[in-house]
C-alpha cells in the first residue's frame, strides 16, 4: 500500500498556496493527512499534486472570544483539545473531540480538515452543523463564508470548490441559557462511531426553550434535528424523552453497514438522545443556577 | 532453572529496535508486488503486460505462462489423506481461472514497491466473471460450482464413529438438537508475510528469508518446486512477528516466486506482504455450521452424541483436512461420550483458503460440545458445572482411549489429566458460587449479567520429531540449534533454562537458534502447541547425550569415575570434592584433537601434548567435539487441558458486552518458564475475545472481503480486554514425554467462543447459537426473542 | 518518466540526515529503508495499529500517515532513540524486559514510543490510564495484560528517587 505519484509543493504563504492550487486542477491540499494519507496509500485518491500547507504558520491558531472559537487551518486536534479557553467558550467541541480517534491521531489531525474531509461519521462536522457555525475558505480570488447548512453536501463531499482552502472553522460560543452534551458507541475505544449524539439544549426561566441534536454515522452526512416539540411542557420527563427518540427516528433514515443494522441504529438514536439531552438540560440548569447565584 | 520466571533473553535486542525481521532485512533488495484477483470467480480471457514492460524501474513480469517445469504445477497438498478425494490447490499465479478474490495473478518485480505497484495498476486483464459460491449455505446447495469438476462443492467427506450413537440417542430418556454456526476470523499478526531471496552464482547457493513457521518445509518445497538439490537451499527465519498458525502453510506462491525471479534476475528480491493482502491471500479459518443431536439420562449423562458438520475450506485445500479432524475430534473434550458419530463435509468456496489459525479447530469442537452442556443443564434444571462434572473422564481413568483416530493419524488417547480438580479450581477462581447473589444484587440496579464456562482438552505436541544439536565452544560457551522457529514464544529463553540445568551451565552461557536449516536441517515446525513438548525434549535429550560425553572426558581426564562427577555452574568436578575440577571449556578443547593450536586453551588439545599414543585420537564410537544430537519422536500426542470461565455484562440499552471477570485454570503438565506460559494465556485470551465479540470476516455475496482493513476488522485494543485475567494452574505431567511437559500455546483462545456464548445466553435468557456476537446481533437476537420492541 | 527527487533534511533522535526522496515516499519507509532505522515497524499502513508510532517533537505519531518531505522541521525519536544516554535501555524498555511486555516485539516499537510520551503527560498514571495510553496500538500476542503492568513499572522507574 504506497501512494501513486504526485507532484508535491510546499507554500511559504497562504498566497501562494492558493496560487498553486488555482493553477492545478488535480492538486489536493494535505494538511494533517490523517484521513487523505491512508487514502492515497491505498491508491483510492491519486492526485496528481498535494498542497502541503503545513508551513503557513499564519493558520495555525486556536483563537477564542465572546463570540466562539475560531480554529485555524493548522490547529491540530490536540491543540483544540487542550485549549482551556476554548473549552469554556464552547464545550462541546472538547467534548467530541474527545472522541476523534485515538490522541495518536488527533495529535496530526486538524479540525479544519475533519470539517471538510464531510466524513458522515466524523464527531466534528456534526458539532459545527448543531452550533450552527462555519467555515472561512481562501481562494486567489477571495474569501467567503459558508454556513455549516450549506457546506455538507453529501458522504465526503463538501461545497468547497477545488481551489478553496478551509482556512478556519468557527464554532459559536455556548449561550447562556445554553447546555451541550455528547455521548457516542463505538465498537472499539477510538473507532468511528456506530451512532453518536451531540445535543444543545436552551432554557429559560427553569424551563426548556429549545432542543436540537444532532447525529454521527447515522445517516450518511451529519444530521441536526430539532427536537423542541417533544418537551411542550419544557420539562424532562420520560415521556417526553420517549416523544424525542420518536421524533428523531422519524427525521433519521439509518443505514446498515457491517458493523449495525439500521435497526439497531435506530435504538442507539433513541438510547444515545435520551441520555445526551438528559446531559445537556442538567448542563444548561446548572450554568443558569450559577448564573442566578 | 525450569519452573522459574526468567527473564527473556530476546528482550533486549527487540526492545532496542534492533530484532531483524524479513523486511529489516538485505537493504536494495529488489521489490514485488503481486497483481490479485479482483474477482472472486473468474476465467482469465486475457493478460496484456505491455503497458508495464517499459516502465522505469520495472525489472521483471511474471504470469502463469512464465513458469515452467514444476512451479507450472499446482502448489502441493501438504497433508494428503484417504478422504480427502477432491483435493484442489491453486498454482502460484493462476492459470485460465481465479477462485477467490486475492489470488495471485502477476507478479512484478522493481526498483520500489511503490514502482512495483504502480506497475500493477497498468496491467490489463480480461476477466470473464463466473457467480461465486460464498459461505457454507451457498456451498451446500450446489447450484453453482467452485471447481467444475468437484461435485456439490465436496472436498472430503469423513465419518468416525464409536458405538452406535443413533441407536444410543433414540433410547435415551431425554433428547436435544442444537443447529450451530461459527464465523470465519484469521491469525492476523502484526508483520505480514515476507520473503527475501539471494541466489549466490558462485556457490550455487540459495538463501531464503521468510516469515514462516517451517523452515524446513520451506526449504523442501523451495529446492523441489525450483529444481535444486536441498543441498543448495538454505532457509532462514529471522525475528517472526507473529504466525498463530497462518505462518505453518507453506509455500506460499509469494515464497517460490521471490527465490525464482532472485535466481533468473541475479539480484536479491524481496516480498512484503501489505495489510490489504494480508487480509485477502494468506488464509482464514474457524468458518462452519454445526448440528448436534444428542441424547442423555435424568442426570445429564451423555449416552449418545451425533455431529455433523460443514467446513468451509475456502478454493483450495493445501492443508488437507487438518482443521475439520481436530474439530470432530477433540470435539468431546474431557467428556465420555459413551457412543459418539461424528461425520463432516469439507467444502469449497470462493473465498481466501482455510488453514489453521491458533487452536485449529479446536474453538469450533469445543463451542459443539459445550453449547450441547449448556443446553443439557437448561433442559434439566440442572447447574452447568454439574452436568460437566457428571460427564468427565475421571483421575483413575487415565491413559483414556476415545476411540477415534487423531489429526497425527494415530490414536486419541488422553495421557494424564484431572478435570474434576480443574473445575474445583475454576469454581473458586471465578465465585461461581456466588454468581447468583452478584446477580440479584446487580438486577437490583438494572444491570444485566451472566456467567458461563467452557471446558476443552488439546492434543498438544504432535509429532513426527523436532530435534537439537548442543555444540560446547573451547570458551565453555553453549551453542543450542533447533530447528523449528520462533514467532515470540521466547523459545531462546526457555530453551536455555532446560540446558542450564540438564547440563549444568549458566543460563546467561546458553545461545539458542532456532529456524535455521543451516544449523538444524531436520524439523518439522511450530504449529499444534508443540514447541515445548517436542523442541523442549529434544533439546533435554541432547543436553543429556552432552552431559555424558563431557563426563566420560573429564573422568579420564581426572582419572576418576564418571560417577563421582558432576557439572555444576559449568564445572565438571568431583561431587563432594568440588576443588578437583575442570572447566566445561576445557573438556571441549579436549574433546578434539588437535594437530594445530590457535590459542593458548587449544595447546593443551595438540598432538605432542594429549593422548594414548597407543590408540587412534578418536575412539572408534567418538566424535570429535563436545556435542550432542538428540531427536524426540513420540508416540503419540500429550494432552494439555483447561476450563474457561467468564463474567459479563450486557449493556439493556446499547446491547454493549462488557467483560467483567475473566478466569482460567490451565494444566500444560511441568511449566518450563511460567512467565512465558502465562503471557501465552493472556495473547489466547486475548484472541478469544476477539474472535467472541468483535472479529468476523464479512464477505459479500459477490465474494468481496467488505472488512479487509484494520478500521474494520476489529481486533481488540487494551481498552477492550478486561482489567485483568485471572489464571490458576494444575500441573498433571505427561508420562510420555522427559519434562513431563504439555504444550500451551494455544489453550487461551480454545474455549472463548463456547464460554461467551455459554454467559451470554445466561445474561440473556435466550440460546445463543451463532458466533461471534456483535452488540447489533445482540439486538437482533432480543427482538426476535420479544424481549424487545423494535425502536 | 523519473520521478524527481525531493531533499529532504531528517532530524531523528538526535542526528541530522539529508535523504534525496520522491514526495510520495511514507516517512516510515524513509526511516526504515533510507536511514536503515528499521526500529520503527508497519503493521497496517493505515494508521490504525499504531507499530509505526514516532516521537513528532516529543509528541506521538504515525510515521505511515506522514510524509517524508514534510518531516523535516520535525526532531524527530524513534525506539532507537530511546535508550538511556549511558546506553542502558530507558525506563520504558527496562519496565517491558521486567514485565514481559513483549512477544514476538513486532508491535513494541510503537508502544514504547507511544508510552514515553504518554509517561511525559502523566507521570503516575492509574492502571486505568494506563491502559487509556496504550488504547490507540495494537498488539496480537500480549492481550495487553503485560503491558499495562509495564507502563505501571515504568512509572516507577522514571521516578525521581526519594
Amino acid at each position: 500500500m504506497k501512494p501513486a505519484p504526485f507532484e508535491f509543493v510546499r507554500p511559504a504563504s497562504l498566497a501562494e498556496a492558493l496560487e498553486v492550487l488555482a493553477a492545478n486542477p488535480d492538486a489536493k491540499v494535505l494538511a494533517g493527512g490523517q484521513s487523505l494519507i491512508p487514502l492515497l496509500s491505498m491508491r483510492l485518491a491519486a492526485p496528481g499534486m498535494l498542497v502541503d500547507i503545513n508551513g503557513i504558520g499564519e493558520l495555525s491558531y486556536v483563537r477564542s472570544d465572546r463570540e466562539g472559537v475560531r480554529v485555524g487551518a493548522l490547529a491540530r486536534h490536540a491543540e483544540v483539545e487542550g485549549d482551556a479557553r476554548a473549552r469554556e467558550v464552547q464545550p462541546l467541541l472538547g467534548l467530541a473531540l474527545r472522541q476523534v480517534a485515538h490522541p495518536t491521531i488527533r495529535n496530526r489531525g486538524t479540525t479544519v480538515g475533519s470539517v471538510v474531509h464531510a466524513d458522515g461519521s466524523a464527531e466534528i462536522p456534526v458539532v459545527l452543523a448543531l452550533l450552527n457555525g462555519r467555515v472561512a475558505v481562501a481562494s486567489s480570488s477571495g474569501r467567503r463564508d459558508i454556513a455549516a447548512a450549506d457546506l455538507f453536501l453529501g458522504p465526503m463531499e463538501s461545497s468547497l470548490k477545488h481551489d478553496e482552502i478551509a482556512v478556519e472553522a468557527f464554532f459559536p460560543a455556548i449561550e447562556h441559557d445554553a447546555g451541550v452534551a455528547f455521548d457516542e458507541v463505538a465498537r472499539r475505544n477510538g473507532d468511528y462511531a456506530l451512532c453518536g449524539v451531540a445535543a444543545h439544549v436552551r432554557v429559560s426561566g427553569g424551563r426548556i426553550v429549545s432542543v436540537r441534536t444532532g447525529y454521527l454515522s447515522v445517516c450518511d452526512v451529519p444530521t441536526v434535528v430539532d427536537l423542541t416539540a417533544a418537551f411542550p411542557d419544557g420539562v424532562v420527563t420520560p415521556a417526553a424523552l420517549d416523544d424525542a427518540g420518536d421524533l428523531a427516528v422519524a427525521a433519521l433514515d439509518p443505514v446498515s453497514d457491517i458493523h449495525a443494522s439500521a435497526v439497531y441504529r435506530c435504538r442507539l438514536v433513541r438510547t444515545l438522545t435520551r441520555r445526551v439531552v438528559v446531559a445537556a438540560h442538567e448542563h444548561a440548569m446548572s450554568r443558569v443556577g450559577a448564573e442566578v447565584s | 532453572m525450569i519452573g522459574e520466571k526468567v527473564q527473556r533473553v530476546e528482550d533486549e535486542r527487540l526492545l532496542r529496535g534492533q530484532g531483524r525481521y524479513v523486511d529489516d532485512l538485505v537493504p536494495g533488495a529488489l521489490e514485488v508486488a503481486v497483481l490479485r484477483s479482483p474477482h472472486a470467480h473468474a476465467r482469465i480471457v486475457e493478460l496484456d503486460l505491455d503497458p508495464v514492460l517499459d516502465v522505469e524501474g520495472v525489472v521483471a513480469v511474471y504470469t502463469y505462462d512464465d513458469l515452467s517445469g514444476p512451479m507450472a504445477e499446482p502448489l502441493p497438498l501438504l497433508i494428503p489423506h484417504p478422504a480427502l478425494t477432491q483435493g484442489r490447490t491453486q498454482y502460484a499465479l493462476a492459470k485460465d481461472e481465479v477462485n477467490y478474490v486475492g489470488e495471485a495473478v502477476a507478479f512484478v518485480v522493481a526498483e520500489s514497491r511503490y514502482v512495483a505497484e504502480d506497475a500493477l495498476a497498468l496491467i490489463r486483464v480480461t476477466y470473464e466473471v463466473l457467480p461465486p459460491v460464498v459461505g457454507v449455505d451457498a456451498a451446500r446447495r450446489a447450484d453453482r460450482l467452485v471447481h467444475d469438476d468437484v461435485p456439490g462443492n465436496v472436498a472430503a467427506r469423513m465419518e468416525q464413529s464409536v458405538g452406535d450413537a443413533a441407536a444410543a440417542i433414540e433410547a435415551a430418556p431425554h433428547r436435544l438438537s442444537l443447529d450451530l454456526t461459527v464465523e470465519r476470523s484469521a491469525s492476523m499478526p502484526m508483520e505480514g508475510r515476507g520473503t527475501v531471496a539471494r541466489w549466490d552464482p558462485d556457490t550455487k547457493r540459495l538463501h531464503v528469508w521468510s516469515s514462516t513457521q517451517t523452515s524446513t518445509g520451506l526449504r523442501a518445497a523451495v529446492a523441489a518446486k525450483l529444481g535444486l538439490d536441498l543441498v543448495q537451499v538454505d532457509v532462514i527465519t529471522p525475528d517472526v512477528g507473529g504466525g498463530f498458525g497462518v505462518k505453518i502453510m507453506h509455500p506460499w506462491p509469494e515464497e517460490l516466486l521471490v527465490p525464482m525471479a532472485a535466481m533468473a534476475l541475479g539480484r536479491p528480491v524481496k516480498f512484503t506482504e501489505d495489510r490489504r493482502e494480508h487480509f485477502i491471500s494468506s488464509a482464514h479459518e474457524r468458518g462452519q455450521v454445526q448440528h448436534v443431536d444428542v441424547g442423555f439420562d435424568d442426570e445429564g449423562r451423555l449416552l449418545g452424541l451425533s455431529v455433523q458438520f460443514w467446513h468451509d475450506n475456502g478454493a483450495y485445500t493445501p492443508y488437507g483436512l487438518i482443521v475439520p479432524i481436530i474439530t470432530s475430534t477433540q470435539l468431546l473434550g474431557p467428556y465420555k461420550p459413551r457412543a459418539y458419530s461424528v461425520v463432516f463435509e469439507s467444502l469449497y468456496t470462493n473465498t481466501v483458503i482455510v488453514t489453521p489459525y491458533r487452536g485449529a479447530g479446536r474453538p469450533q469442537g469445543v463451542y459443539a460440545m459445550e453449547r450441547t452442556m449448556d443446553a443439557i443443564a437448561a433442559y434439566l434444571g440442572k447447574d452447568r458445572t454439574e452436568v460437566r462434572a457428571t460427564n468427565f473422564i475421571q483421575p483413575d481413568e487415565f491413559p483414556y482411549d476415545q476411540g477415534l483416530t487423531f489429526q497425527d493419524g494415530r490414536p486419541l488417547i488422553y495421557d494424564s489429566g484431572d478435570y474434576p480438580a480443574s473445575l474445583e479450581k475454576l469454581k473458586a477462581l471465578v465465585g461461581w458460587d456466588e454468581f447468583e447473589s452478584f446477580r440479584q444484587e446487580a438486577r437490583a440496579s438494572g444491570r444485566r449479567v451472566g456467567i458461563g464456562l467452557a471446558c476443552y482438552v488439546e492434543g498438544t505436541g504432535v509429532g513426527p520429531y523436532e530435534g537439537a544439536h548442543i555444540h560446547v565452544e573451547t570458551s565453555g560457551k553453549v551453542k543450542v540449534a533447533i530447528g523449528l522457529t520462533s514467532q515470540g514464544q521466547g523459545h531462546q529463553t526457555a530453551f536455555a533454562q532446560v540446558v542450564a540445568d540438564e547440563l549444568g551451565v549458566p543460563f546467561e552461557d546458553v545461545e539458542v537458534t532456532t529456524g535455521d536449516t543451516r544449523r538444524m536441517p531436520y524439523a518439522v515446525g511450530t504449529f499444534a502447541s508443540r514447541a515445548a513438548v517436542m523442541s523442549g525434549s529434544a533439546v533435554a535429550l541432547a543436553a543429556r547425550q552432552t552431559r555424558a560425553k563431557a563426563l566420560r572426558i573429564a573422568a579420564e581426564a581426572l582419572e576418576v569415575s564418571e560417577e563421582d562427577l558432576e557439572i555444576v555452574d559449568g564445572q565438571v568436578q568431583v561431587k563432594g570434592a568440588p576443588a578437583t575440577k575442570v572447566a566445561l571449556g576445557t573438556i571441549a578443547v579436549l574433546s578434539n584433537p588437535l594437530r594445530y593450536a590457535f590459542d593458548e586453551a587449544s595447546k593443551l588439545a595438540t598432538q605432542f601434548t594429549v593422548g594414548d599414543t597407543s590408540k587412534p585420537p578418536i575412539a572408534d564410537d567418538e566424535e570429535p567435539g563436545l556435542e550432542g544430537k538428540d531427536f524426540y519422536s513420540p508416540e503419540r500426542s500429550t494432552f494439555a487441558s483447561g476450563m474457561h470461565a467468564v463474567i459479563v455484562e450486557t449493556d439493556p440499552d446499547t446491547c454493549e458486552i462488557k467483560v467483567l471477570k475473566y478466569a482460567v485454570v490451565h494444566d500444560c503438565g511441568n511449566l518450563i518458564n511460567p512467565l512465558i506460559v502465562e503471557g501465552q494465556i493472556h495473547g489466547g485470551v486475548a484472541q478469544g475475545i476477539g474472535g467472541a465479540l468483535y472479529e468476523r470476516m464479512a464477505y459479500d455475496e459477490h465474494g468481496q472481503l467488505q472488512n479487509a482493513s484494520f478500521m474494520d476488522f476489529l481486533m481488540p485494543y487494551s481498552t477492550e480486554m478486561p482489567a485483568t485475567i485471572d489464571i490458576d494452574h494444575l500441573e498433571t505431567p505427561s508420562p510420555l514425554n522427559p519434562l513431563g511437559l504439555k504444550g500451551a500455546g494455544e489453550a487461551g483462545v480454545i474455549p472463548s467462543a463456547a464460554v461467551f456464548a455459554s454467559a451470554i445466553e445466561d445474561a440473556e435468557g435466550f440460546p445463543i447459537h451463532a458466533m461471534p456476537i456483535s452488540p447489533s446481533e445482540l439486538y437482533d437476537l432480543r427482538l426476535q426473542h420479544g424481549h424487545e420492541e423494535p425502536s | 518518466m523519473t520521478e524527481p527527487l525531493h531533499d529532504v533534511r531528517l532530524s531523528v533522535n538526535g542526528v541530522v540526515h539529508q535523504v534525496a526522496v520522491p514526495a510520495r515516499r511514507l516517512l516510515s519507509d524513509a526511516l526504515r529503508h533510507d536511514l536503515r532505522l528499521t526500529g520503527t515497524h508497519v503493521g497496517c499502513e493505515h494508521g490504525v495499529c499504531g507499530s509505526c508510532t514516532v516521537l513528532v517533537d516529543g509528541r506521538p505519531m504515525r510515521s505511515c500517515l506522514m510524509l517524508a518531505v514534510s518531516a523535516s522541521d520535525y526532531e524527530i525519536t524513534t525506539v532507537e532513540g530511546l535508550a538511556d544516554e549511558d546506553g542502558s535501555l530507558g525506563p520504558v524498555q527496562q519496565a517491558f524486559k521486567e514485565c514481559h511486555g513483549l512477544q514476538c516485539g513486532f508491535c513494541t516499537p510503537g508502544f514504547l514510543t507511544t508510552i514515553t510520551a504518554g509517561l511525559e503527560e502523566n507521570p503516575s498514571p492509574t492502571a486505568e490510564e494506563a491502559r487509556e495510553m496504550i488504547a490507540g496500538n495494537l498488539c496480537r500476542c500480549t492481550g495487553y495484560q503485560n503491558i499495562v503492568a509495564s507502563v505501571l513499572r515504568a512509572a516507577e522507574l522514571k521516578a525521581p528517587q526519594p
